[in-house]
């Protein structure tokens, strides 16, 4: 098996204070591998999008340990997670968060953009990245102009353009119809076929099932359950 | 273009109605302190004008004058004094007042008179535009400025009237020699300007002298006030400076436009500030995903920047315009609005200075930014 891109090791966190803080990891531990997409599903409150924000690098847990490509984030300050996030983590969002008044190919070309990359060849990644994802005809377009499907297809070559390894996702289906929904995850189930790049996906959405590698049930702030797909059962590899 | 500036610009624009309130708050603030400052120019100017056309190297005032326009006198025994300094080449009297002009139907106004002999150096009319300086020779011949002469109730060369009964004659007409008093300025020669102020012929307002070409002036104005009494003896530009320092700070003219100024600089600091942390609010959710997606703080605060110089740019543009048609406008008024290449420069800075000072605020908002928001919004 190809090593951890990115680990959450025995993570617990609060969010809220005084009489409000609640404990909503309990110790999670969780480990994204290269090439493989792993869905994490449990039910609202249950600390799916706390523990992505903090494999994310987004939040600091208030114990435990992540490691990104091996390496300890604990030290890290806010300019230096930033720094981890545009190298190695891409996101995708349930709400797509594109730039309205940025076109399509904008809204790819600024993930390349914040990491000072503004040549030619990065333009031209933007572009291959939108034929990628099938929208090259609507690079001109403004995020207003596209349908729910097509703006989530645009975050998601946002967050591959980069090519980092792990590509963290909340709720990428969310919003979608069933069509879009199927498409989106066989962008991401094709984005996890290489070694080198882990996609974690956090969901309520049975159809994104077929897609797994791995499915993490997490209840509670707690990890319950673990399966491993059944190879026959992947659509989007097959 | 930077995607960063296209970002910043997109974002801007996005919402007119705020983008076109922050222009005329901009504008509305540059115009305000333009119009301070270039009154303070003009006052600056108009004030010292006098001082600026006499061309002497020193001048010799009676001790505890103020400004050009309120001297005491001088005992002419003081210009032989003078004479006798080595490395004075030339001392010339002025003599300086106020008259009262009898028009050619029989009402007064006041003018101010400004006397001095007319050869060599003195206070001679400039800008001349009709008649000849020269002409001043002739008795009761007096120069006047072109855009009194209604009051004055002539019309140019030739046309006469009184001054303290005696019959005066426009001999010359110049252009531009205003003062800010709204006074007209009256040239003439130096015994017709004692009579028409009812100066003692043995009295002077000031002396001005003129240097031998090797002389030390420091030297020679060390043995100017060694060997005279009751006087002061100042170069050109300290008694500019002391006339300036007297109209614009004694008076509090010059601290009312500054504060003026200051209103117009903090209207358009709050304007411009109050609408880059409102659209810093209504972009946060844009920022906390630039931020989640990896931006550089610094990018973010570029970004933010890059709207204030926008606006600054477009602000400055619409007010530079309308300052150069006020002071186009005003440019024949007793209080001209002088916008200067220096003034137009400093302005631009200073909107510069305002628009990202503004920005202040905003930044401090997006400092703070979660980028976990993207997971909630």
């Amino acid at each position: 098996m190809s090593a951890a891109l990115l680990e959450a090791d025995n993570i617990v966190h609060f969010l809220g204070h005084g009489a409000g803080r609640v404990q909503v990891l309990k110790g999670v531990s969780l480990s994204l591998r290269g090439g493989e997409l792993v869905l994490l599903m449990g039910p609202s409150g249950s600390g799916k999008t706390t523990l992505l924000s903090i494999m994310g690098c987004l939040m600091s847990p208030a114990e435990g340990t992540v490691r990104v490509a091996g390496q300890s984030i604990a030290e890290a300050d806010a300019e230096m997670l930033a720094k981890l996030r545009r190298d190695r983590i891409g996101f995708i969002f349930q709400s797509y968060h594109l730039f309205p008044t940025l076109t399509a190919e904008e809204n790819i070309q600024l993930a390349l953009d914040v990491r000072g990359e503004r040549s030619r060849s990065a333009k031209k990644a933007a572009r291959d990245v939108l034929a990628t994802v099938g929208l090259a005809h609507k690079r001109r377009s403004f995020p207003l102009e596209l349908s729910g499907g097509e703006q989530q297809r645009i975050a998601v070559a946002r967050a591959i353009v980069g090519k980092p390894s792990a590509i963290l996702a909340d709720e990428p289906t969310g919003a979608l119809d069933a069509e879009n929904g199927q498409a989106i995850m066989r962008l991401l189930a094709d984005i996890a076929k290489d070694p080198s790049r882990a996609v974690l996906v956090v969901t309520h959405d049975p159809r994104t099932l077929p897609f797994a590698d791995r499915i993490v049930h997490i209840e509670d702030g707690r990890i319950v359950r673990e399966e491993t797909a059944n190879p026959a059962r992947k659509v989007a590899n097959s | 273009m930077s995607l960063k500036f296209r970002l910043a610009s997109r974002n801007l624009f996005h919402d007119r109605l705020r983008f076109i309130a922050t222009i005329i708050g901009i504008v509305f603030s540059i115009v305000l302190v333009t119009v301070q400052m270039g009154l303070y120019v003009g006052f600056r100017q108009m004030v010292t004008t006098m001082i600026d056309h006499a061309g002497a190297d020193l001048w010799i005032i009676p001790a505890g004058t103020k400004c050009f326009e309120d001297p005491s006198l001088l005992d002419e025994r003081q210009r032989f004094r003078a004479l006798a300094v080595n490395g004075v080449a030339e001392v010339t009297s002025v003599v300086i007042g106020y008259a009262q002009w009898r028009l050619p139907n029989r009402t007064t106004t006041p003018v101010f008179m400004v006397g001095s002999e007319l050869n060599g150096l003195g206070l001679h009319p400039w800008n001349v535009v009709a008649g000849r300086t020269d002409d001043l020779a002739i008795p009761g011949a007096v120069a006047v400025e072109q855009s009194y002469l209604p009051r004055l109730g002539v019309s140019g060369p030739g046309d006469k009237a009184e001054i303290r009964d005696r019959s005066v004659q426009v001999a010359a007409v110049t252009k531009g020699i205003r003062s800010f008093t709204t006074t007209p300025y009256v040239f003439t020669e130096l015994d017709r300007a004692r009579l028409s102020t009812g100066t003692p012929s043995n009295k002077a307002s000031y002396l001005l002298v003129r240097v031998a070409p090797n002389a030390d002036v420091d030297q020679v104005r060390r043995d100017l006030r060694a060997g005279l009494t009751d006087v002061e003896v100042l170069t050109g530009n300290e008694f500019r400076n002391r006339s300036r320092s007297f109209w614009l700070f004694g008076t509090g003219a010059g601290a009312a436009l500054f504060a003026g100024a200051l209103l117009g600089f903090i209207v358009g600091t709050v304007i411009v500030a109050q609408t880059l942390y409102s659209s810093t609010k209504d972009h946060l959710n844009e920022f906390a995903t630039l931020r989640a997606i990896g931006s550089p703080g610094r990018y973010i605060y570029e970004v933010i920047i890059w709207q204030a110089v926008l606006s600054a740019i477009i602000g400055f543009s619409g007010a530079a315009a309308i300052g150069a048609i006020v002071a186009r406008m005003t440019a024949e008024s007793a209080l001209q609005v002088v916008v200067t290449p220096a003034l137009t420069v400093a302005l631009l800075l200073l909107t510069l200075v305002m628009c990202v000072g503004s920005a202040i605020a905003a930044i401090a908002k997006v400092v703070r930014i979660d980028p976990t928001l993207v997971f909630t919004r």
